[in-house]
């Protein structure tokens, strides 16, 4: 039977490891969007001296290779320092479950974005950086051009639904071209608040709707 | 032990009704001379009643004459005819050609090459529900409209369109009618002499016929060009050997149909509608909610907070064949045009599910995937980040 998924993605598909949601976790990251077919949240424990991943999460909503990578990449970063987590990518998710269709990255991905930007989040949280660099406009805007727009599946960013920030004292502003009712404000406020509260010198995220 | 399969995926092609196969083979080791040499030796002879026989079969299920059907390599075929056809034939007279958004690819992706060859062309929308607006065609339908083309029923929603009313619109305003009825030829009612119907296109594969063969059916005196030149077969609109045994298989097929295998099927289908959406939570019913404006055998639903693709591995471990509209299902990694057209949140498409029966299906086997979709449902729900 030749599926386009190996059975090592079928066992991981099927029987997902570190599946869940956690309880106080030390860092938490989502990538995707269910406009996007995908998403997939990472939750993080660190042991605070070792810095060793010690428990690790996820949820997901999406097809076989986005759970199965889940699964995957949590296996391979647990027990894990956080720089040595750091190098795991694509690559060694997909190599460990025997490959994936090419035509899946994109949903594969997501999982090893999470898992990245989970333990960036730490590290800016927890005084871990190497180079601190100040956060302003052009910071929150990449962090921004990762939050989907759930209309049209795109990011904020190119599809100018957030086309200004303001960045003063530790106070970052968000100037979002949606009506305050809109039925998705709220979702995207979340988010944006998500990708850039955990900034290392970020005090506050302000998230203003201006949209007719 | 082999696990026992529950195909419940007969819109993309149904199980060859054995009889079927039976018919075909002495075409295949016998009687396998070509039906044009019908006046050079009797084998010949022997093909082409085997085909002019399958021909009044197909032709006595529309009411309509053998003359009038023209037997081609399946639905696509079909399609392509009738819409390249006529454009063909009304060339620097008409220019301009109809059709709706949810349209089967081999109908849209015709009607736009035509558009760049230079025709005009109009998509109708479609509401919620996937019907067409009448008052839009009416609209829409001018003297230079020369074809409006609009399937009988849905292939992944299953919405049965208005097709006598499109049928009267057309004939009020001089077009000619073509009706893509791949699906539901011999499940629903179509009288050549009640619809106003100038091409209908016929499939098969979708009714226990072979895969290969299939027809159109051309009112006589109608404009047509042909577009595969050669010899001058079926009435000289579609040069090529004629398939006789998948003609013959096709013919026997249209036989064996009988309207109680379609009760048989309306009640599976009812029995599904009613057991997904009333013991599985959070379920939207995709197309039509009355079931009599559904083609027999379709139902297609959406469940909240999980992703088809998913679903689908899930219920083909449990033995279980069923399609999604899925972006991550599909190559061009876009969920289902018919769902967008239908204004479908993404959301709605990515989750949602089709389930096609046939006569062959059996209530034992509709519980089993209701069963069996509730807990895989569940266990995907447990696991998703948008859960409450």
């Amino acid at each position: 039977m030749s599926f386009p998924y190996t059975r090592k993605v079928l066992e991981h598909f099927r029987h997902p490891h570190n599946v869940g949601k956690m309880k106080n976790p030390d860092a938490v990251a989502t990538e995707g969007s269910p406009a996007c077919g995908d998403m997939v949240k990472l939750y993080l424990k660190v042991d605070k001296e070792s810095k060793v991943i010690d428990d690790i999460k996820f949820e997901s909503y999406g097809c076989a290779s986005n759970i199965a990578t889940g699964s995957i990449i949590t296996d391979l970063a647990i027990g894990k320092t956080l720089e040595d987590a750091k190098k795991l990518n694509w690559k060694s998710a997909a190599e460990a479950l025997g490959g994936l269709p090419a035509v899946k990255v994109h949903c594969a991905v997501l999982a090893v974005d999470a898992l990245r930007t989970a333990v960036e989040n730490y590290e800016h949280q927890h005084g871990l950086l190497k180079v601190k660099v100040p956060t302003d406009e052009k910071v929150v805007m990449k962090r921004l051009s990762r939050v989907i727009n759930p209309l049209a599946g795109l990011d904020v960013v190119r599809t100018k639904v957030v086309q200004e920030v303001d960045v003063k004292n530790g106070i970052v502003t968000v100037y979002v071209e949606l009506p305050e009712m809109h039925q998705f404000a709220n979702n995207v406020k979340n988010e944006i608040i998500e990708r850039v509260e955990p900034l290392w010198d970020v005090k506050e995220v302000r998230v203003i709707f201006r949209g007719e | 032990m082999k696990q026992k399969r529950i195909y419940l995926d007969n819109a993309a092609t149904t199980r060859t009704d054995p009889e079927v196969v039976k018919a075909m083979m002495p075409y295949f080791t016998e009687t396998y001379a070509v039906a044009s040499s019908q006046f050079s030796h009797t084998p010949g002879l022997e093909a082409r009643e085997g085909l002019d026989e399958a021909r009044e079969i197909v032709a006595g299920k529309l009411n309509s004459s053998p003359e009038e059907i023209v037997f081609t390599s399946g639905g696509t075929e079909a399609n392509n005819l009738a819409l390249k056809g006529t454009a063909q034939a009304f060339k620097g007279k008409k220019d301009h050609i109809i059709c709706s958004g949810v349209e089967h690819n081999t109908v849209l992706h015709s009607c736009q090459w035509l558009e760049q060859e230079g025709f005009k062309l109009t998509i109708l929308d479609v509401n919620e529900e996937g019907f067409i607006d009448l008052d839009q065609l009416r609209e829409c339908i001018t003297d230079h409209t020369f074809l409006v083309s609009i399937q009988h029923g849905n292939q992944e929603v299953g919405t049965v369109q208005p097709i006598a009313a499109v049928g009267e619109i057309c004939k009020e305003n001089g077009a000619l009618f073509h009706v893509d009825a791949a699906l539901s030829f011999t499940q629903m009612d179509l009288d050549v002499n009640v619809l106003n119907a100038d091409f209908i296109t016929l499939s098969a594969h979708k009714i226990h016929g072979p895969k290969g063969v299939g027809g159109l059916y051309v009112r006589t005196g109608t404009e047509l060009n042909k577009i595969f030149h050669g010899g001058y077969s079926e009435f000289d609109l579609r040069s090529g050997t004629e398939n006789v045994a998948g003609v013959v298989g096709f013919g026997k097929a249209v036989q064996i149909a009988q309207p109680d295998h379609v009760e048989n099927i309306r009640s599976l289908q009812k029995h599904l509608m009613d057991r997904l959406t009333k013991d599985i939570q959070h379920v939207i019913v995709n197309g039509p909610k009355d079931i009599e404006k559904r083609l027999p055998g379709n139902v297609n639903v959406s469940f909240d907070l999980v992703e088809g693709e998913s679903v689908v591995l899930h219920l083909d471990m449990k033995g279980i064949s069923v399609i999604t509209g899925s972006a991550c299902f599909s190559r061009s990694l876009e969920p289902s045009y018919v769902m967008m057209a239908m204004g479908f949140s993404h959301e709605r498409a990515h989750g949602s599910i089709r389930f096609t029966l046939s006569r062959f299906n059996t209530m034992e086997e509709i519980d089993y995937a209701v069963e069996s979709c509730n807990e895989v449902v569940e266990a995907l729900r447990m696991i998703s980040p948008l859960k409450k």
